[in-house]
């Protein structure tokens, strides 16, 4: 597209790694605020760290652009620690959370702001900050101030500013956090084709699980300064590791059952006196009490023209107690065996009834969308 | 500097072997600092604090000034004079600041005017504002004038060089220190609580004596202790304006030097500078008024 | 308007009287035509103001005060600056105890401080001279500067720091590129404070000014002592003049300040 993509090197991504990455803050008895995380981030790669408030996502991404300095562990980025390199020397471009952008520069003197400091010569920079402002479709807005700009035009100033001088590395906190949810799922888009377009890698932090899925190659899901689990977002979604991330990610139901026998990689096991099979490659042993899971969205009403195979499903007899109809789709919450509240979302068009509160119903979902957690 | 920390920073080193090394911008903030605290201190805290010192040891190390001082009838009536005076300015800007921070407050197109000229005389020098007052309760001032043509006074009465003289010239001048203060308050009471309490049927001034006034109790607090704090040390008003034998602690302060009687002077000054510092120690303590204080001051 | 409503604003109205009538009465005094000091005046001129501009003993003061709170400004805007730097980032217990000795003189009483240094200085043969006007407005205009740009410097977004470095500045770039630009508002509002603090200042002027560097405010105590001839008048209207337009342009660079600020504000809300 333009000349900033594909110049040289930067046409292709640093690769980034994390090895056992630990910050604990000087305060006394101070939990661990990231706690052994490593990760291989691959060059080119988009890649989110997803998790709650507090859950160490930001701190790693501070410590990787050398705002923090890690307590213990080391970060390469292609292949080189750079633990004890300035900031200002790491060559890595970072979108704040609320742009900070210069209020007292111009939308051009913020974009060549790091090509001043660079010793690019004025001529030169003319021609990479207009090249730029044209990547985020923001051509003839340079002499404006930020203050100036909405919202989603401070945003796209900020990108800019952050791949002028051709980063092979881009890191991204919560970027479109301040935005209303039309412009941030329109600029989700921006992002990708950005992503694409530059070929760098990029580093994306979100307490978003949406935005996650969206834009990412891979999710490396934060809780409590570790890695829940790293995948892609299909990964994430259909196999997750543990609770946490069944949880965090989509709508999941729990069901709390006892192992009775494991076949090959599958489990079965026993809810309430029903059986019920899951995936699971070989990480359990009879007897034990486990928690299987599965989507709202897989289970389905198990009567009038369901047309399940019998040894690929699972079923359970539940009763409605509350029908909701948003839409697209209705929600209907159920209730089975001892009281476990169950999840059951049905698209609007499939639906050949809808079901009343108190109707007791049977349901039944795939084996393969039953994963013990 | 350097000898200082090196030895800290190669500590570390050892123990950490990962950590970074001696990182310069850690002193960075503490050199910034320094030139401005050097100067303090040469060019104001250790005069003051050496001065102060011949409290105790002129004639010798001892604390016998202190004992004289307490038993001293000039300094008991000095004092006496010094607190009563405070008092009572403070209660005068009190009793007429609330009102005008309330007017402040509630004001809308107003409000810009209003604060002009609270702010007006707050920006012009104590010097001014108590020449203002010489002209205007002199013996041939505007105030004997309009009371001679009110015909209530026959012939013109001393005001000027009066208790009462100092008491209007110090409110009129410590009069935004109490205002402000109680404007910052109520500007912090939320507007729907007022609404809610006449919704549920209180009248204005159940209101006001249930909602408003407690809410803003850290802004009177902060404006008393500030305006009584300031009051203690006044000097120039009750110099200019005051009777020549009411006199101040800090006029008293003031003539000791003039006699070149240090001792006397500097038990005089720790006294006063002990009670304004216990007065805002205690302040401190008080909820919300630290808060209070630091706004008012900037 | 009901009574109900009109007896506060009367009341309010009557308080603010209060507070501006004496200043308005000097204003008007300093047009007075009189010989001696009478209210209303009987007629208006400009004599007052002739005689102070015709008299070296109010203008040689007049140069005095203005070339010392010159000298105060860069002094205390430079070493204010660098510490209120120094000092936000200081380890807390350090913080505390500096900006304790850097605000002092803003709680300490005046006379206190005035007889101290007093008491110093004239060990050193500075009485009376202008350098020590000079180095003692510092001390007492210092507060101002560091609370104005303490306060500028609180108001910056820690996050435009780090996206400078982040986008190659080196930390000294940081700060004249981004910090310095950011806070010169508070700068410039903390040295029109410390102009004033010192242009006004009379305690200390009265101890150490001497003969040899007194200063306006300590030469109309001086003349007061004596006489209130409407000269005093005029001289207090144009310090009043010239420190309200003072303080109105440290209020209009406020404001200018607030509005820049507001981008990263609103942006982060």
């Amino acid at each position: 597209m333009t000349g900033i993509g594909t110049n040289g090197v930067s046409g292709t991504g640093a690769s980034v790694t994390l090895s056992s990455l630990e910050k604990t803050y000087d305060r006394a008895n101070a939990a661990k605020a990231v706690d052994g995380v490593s990760l291989d981030i691959r060059s080119g790669e988009f890649l989110t760290m997803l998790g709650p408030s507090g859950s160490g996502k930001t701190t790693t991404l501070m410590m990787i652009a050398g705002f923090e300095t890690p307590t213990a562990g080391d970060i390469a980025i292609d292949g080189k620690s750079v633990v004890a390199m300035p900031p200002y020397r790491r060559n890595i471009g970072m979108v704040f959370q609320n742009y900070a952008l210069f209020p007292h520069l111009t939308v051009e003197e913020n974009v060549g702001f790091p090509l001043k400091q660079r010793g690019v010569p004025k001529a030169e920079r003319a021609k990479l900050v207009a090249e730029a402002l044209e990547l985020v479709h923001l051509p003839g807005y340079g002499a404006r101030y930020p203050r100036q700009l909405s919202g989603g035009q401070q945003q796209r100033v900020a990108v800019a500013r952050a791949v002028v001088f051709k980063p092979r590395l881009l890191l991204m906190d919560e970027p479109l956090g301040a935005l209303d949810k039309q412009l941030r799922e329109n600029l989700q888009l921006e992002m990708r084709r950005l992503h694409a377009d530059l070929g760098i890698t990029f580093i994306y932090v979100t307490h978003d699980q949406e935005e996650a899925l969206t834009m990412s190659d891979r999710i490396a899901v934060m809780n409590d300064g570790k890695v829940a689990q790293v995948g892609s977002p299909e990964d994430l979604y259909d196999r997750p590791d543990n609770r946490f991330v069944a949880g965090f990610i989509g709508e999941s139901n729990f069901l709390p059952a006892v192992v009775r026998g494991v076949e090959n990689d599958m489990v079965v096991a026993e809810y309430e006196g029903t059986l019920i099979r899951a995936l699971c490659p070989g990480k359990t042993a009879s007897g034990q009490t486990v928690m299987l899971t599965t989507r709202p969205e897989r289970l389905r009403f198990a009567d009038g023209t369901w047309t399940g195979s019998e040894g690929q499903h699972n079923r359970l007899r539940v009763t409605v107690t509350e029908a909701v109809f948003a839409g697209e789709r209705c929600r209907y919450m159920l209730q089975a065996g001892n009281g476990t509240s169950i999840v059951l979302k049905e698209p609007s068009s499939a639906a050949i009834r809808r079901r009343a509160v108190g109707e007791r119903a049977e349901i039944a979902w795939s084996v393969a969308d039953t994963i013990l957690v | 500097m350097s000898e200082l920390t090196q030895p800290a920073s190669l500590a570390l080193a050892v123990r950490r072997p990962r950590a970074a090394p001696f990182d310069w911008r850690r002193a960075v903030p503490l050199l910034l600092a320094a030139p401005l605290l050097l100067y303090m201190l040469v060019f104001y805290a250790l005069p003051v604090v050496a001065m102060l010192l011949r409290s105790l040891n002129d004639p010798a190390w001892t604390l016998a000034n202190y004992a004289t001082l307490f038993e001293d009838v000039v300094f008991q009536k000095t004092f006496w004079i010094t607190i009563n005076t405070s008092v009572t300015v403070t209660l005068g800007c009190l009793v007429l600041g609330y009102p005008v921070a309330m007017g402040l407050v509630r004001a809308r197109s107003m409000a810009p005017f209003i604060l002009v000229i609270i702010l007006l005389p707050f920006w012009t020098s104590v010097l001014v504002r108590s020449y203002a007052w010489m002209v205007l309760l002199g013996r041939h001032g505007l105030v004997n004038e309009a009371l001679l043509a009110l015909g209530m006074i026959d012939r013109p009465i001393r005001i000027l060089n009066t208790p009462l003289a100092t008491q209007i010239a110090m409110i009129h001048i410590l009069l935004p220190y109490m205002i402000l203060p109680i404007a910052n308050a109520l500007r912090q009471i939320d507007p729907s609580l007022i609404r809610a309490a006449s919704g549920l049927g209180s009248t204005p001034i159940m209101t006001f004596r249930q909602v408003i006034l407690p809410l803003s109790m850290s802004g009177v607090a902060a404006g008393t202790l500030l305006t009584f704090v300031l009051a203690l040390g006044f000097y120039i008003t009750p110099a200019m304006v005051g009777g020549p034998r009411d006199i101040t602690l800090s006029m008293l302060i003031a003539q000791q030097v003039d006699q070149l009687n240090w001792a006397y002077a500097a038990t005089l000054s720790a006294v006063l500078l002990a009670t304004a510092l216990a007065i805002l120690a205690v302040a401190r303590k008080l909820p919300g008024v630290g808060n209070a204080f630091k706004t008012s001051m900037r | 308007m009901r009574l109900a409503s009109l007896l506060p604003a009367t009341v309010v109205g009557l308080i603010l009287f209060f507070l501006a009538f004496p200043i308005v009465v000097v204003a008007i005094v300093s047009f007075s035509s009189a010989t001696y000091l009478t209210f209303p005046p009987p007629a208006f001129g400009l004599r007052w103001y002739e005689a102070y501009f015709s008299n070296p003993d109010w203008l040689k003061p007049t140069w005095v005060s203005i070339w010392v709170a010159c000298a105060v400004v860069v002094l205390a805007t430079f070493l204010g600056t660098l510490a209120a730097l120094g000092v936000a980032r200081l380890p807390k217990a350090l913080r505390v105890v500096a900006a304790g000795l850097i605000l002092s003189p803003l709680i300490v009483p005046g006379i206190v401080v005035a007889i101290g240094i007093y008491y110093a200085y004239s060990r050193y043969g500075l009485v009376g001279t202008p350098i020590a006007m000079v180095l003692a407005h510092t001390c007492l205009a210092v507060p101002f500067v560091v609370t104005s740009v303490t306060a500028s410097l609180s108001g910056i977004d820690p996050r435009l720091e780090q996206a400078a470095l982040s986008l190659g500045a080196t930390p000294g770039a940081t700060f004249f590129q981004v910090t310095l630009p950011l806070i010169q508002p508070g700068v410039l509002v903390g040295a029109l404070f410390a102009f004033i603090t010192s242009f006004d200042e009379l305690i200390v002027a009265l101890f150490i000014s001497g003969t040899g560097a007194v200063t306006l405010p300590r030469r109309m105590w001086d003349d007061l002592r004596f006489h209130i001839d409407p000269t005093i008048a005029a001289v207090s209207t144009l310090t009043i003049v010239l420190t309200a337009a003072l303080m109105g342009a440290a209020h209009l660079l406020r404001k200018r300040a607030e509005r820049t600020r507001m981008v990263t504000s609103s942006a982060a809300a």
